[in-house]
């Protein structure tokens, strides 16, 4: 199963989320075409109630721990209730633009 | 030292300390860029490690924090989160607050 279909269901049968958006931002980056490396991810949930961020973030890490152990390097999360999603009135925050580490990594 | 201890004393001995990848005049990834950004636009002095030139630290401040990625703000021994935590706390001010009273708090000390 590709990376990007892993991620949505693992995260939809964990989370029943409201909303999702996996987005593969992985051609922003410096890596060869139709790679599954860079991510973002937008959820909306119940699940989230009285969690706080960083709790937030690190079910999210805990529940891909095999993708991020093998081939996601980059994986941006916003995560909302549906209450906060609603307060920022459903905006999405683009991904910073790519500074080419990747390549002055290898 | 063993390395989970230096993580250890760097986080506990550094009230605002940032983890990222390159230095915060020459980011070497974006989403470090956006988190060194968004603390310098808080006006307080600020530790910084670059994990690029730390293999060590790169490889093993993911288990010691629970955090697979970079970068890592943590202020006061705790982690603040990342890029995108960092940057809705900038959005709302929360940022600002919690940097400003770090700074303040170590210069009383």
């Amino acid at each position: 199963m590709p990376v990007q279909a892993q991620i949505e269901s693992t995260l939809n049968e964990a989370l029943a989320p409201t909303f999702l958006d996996v987005a593969n931002e992985s051609h922003m980056h410096s890596v060869p075409p139709n790679s599954e490396t860079h991510f973002r991810v937008v959820a909306v949930s119940d699940a989230f109630a009285g969690q706080r961020k960083v709790a937030r973030h690190q079910r999210i890490y805990g529940l891909l721990a095999e993708q991020l152990a093998g081939p996601v390097h980059a994986l941006a999360l916003q995560l909302y209730t549906p209450e906060e999603w609603r307060e920022r009135e459903e905006q999405v925050r683009p991904s910073p633009d790519c500074l080419g580490g990747s390549k002055a990594e290898s | 030292m063993d390395i989970m201890e230096t993580i250890k004393e760097q986080v506990e001995s550094n009230p605002i300390l940032l983890y990222m990848k390159g230095s915060p005049n020459q980011p070497q990834c974006g989403f470090s860029a956006r988190t060194v950004q968004a603390l310098m636009a808080c006006g307080e002095r600020f530790a910084y490690v670059d994990v690029l030139s730390n293999p060590d630290i790169r490889a093993n401040l993911p288990k010691y924090a629970n955090w697979p990625t970079f970068p890592q703000l943590w202020v006061n021994g705790e982690l603040v989160g990342g890029c995108d935590i960092v940057a809705e706390m900038a959005e709302s001010g929360e940022l600002e607050t919690l940097v400003k009273e770090a700074a303040a708090a170590q210069q009383s000390a």
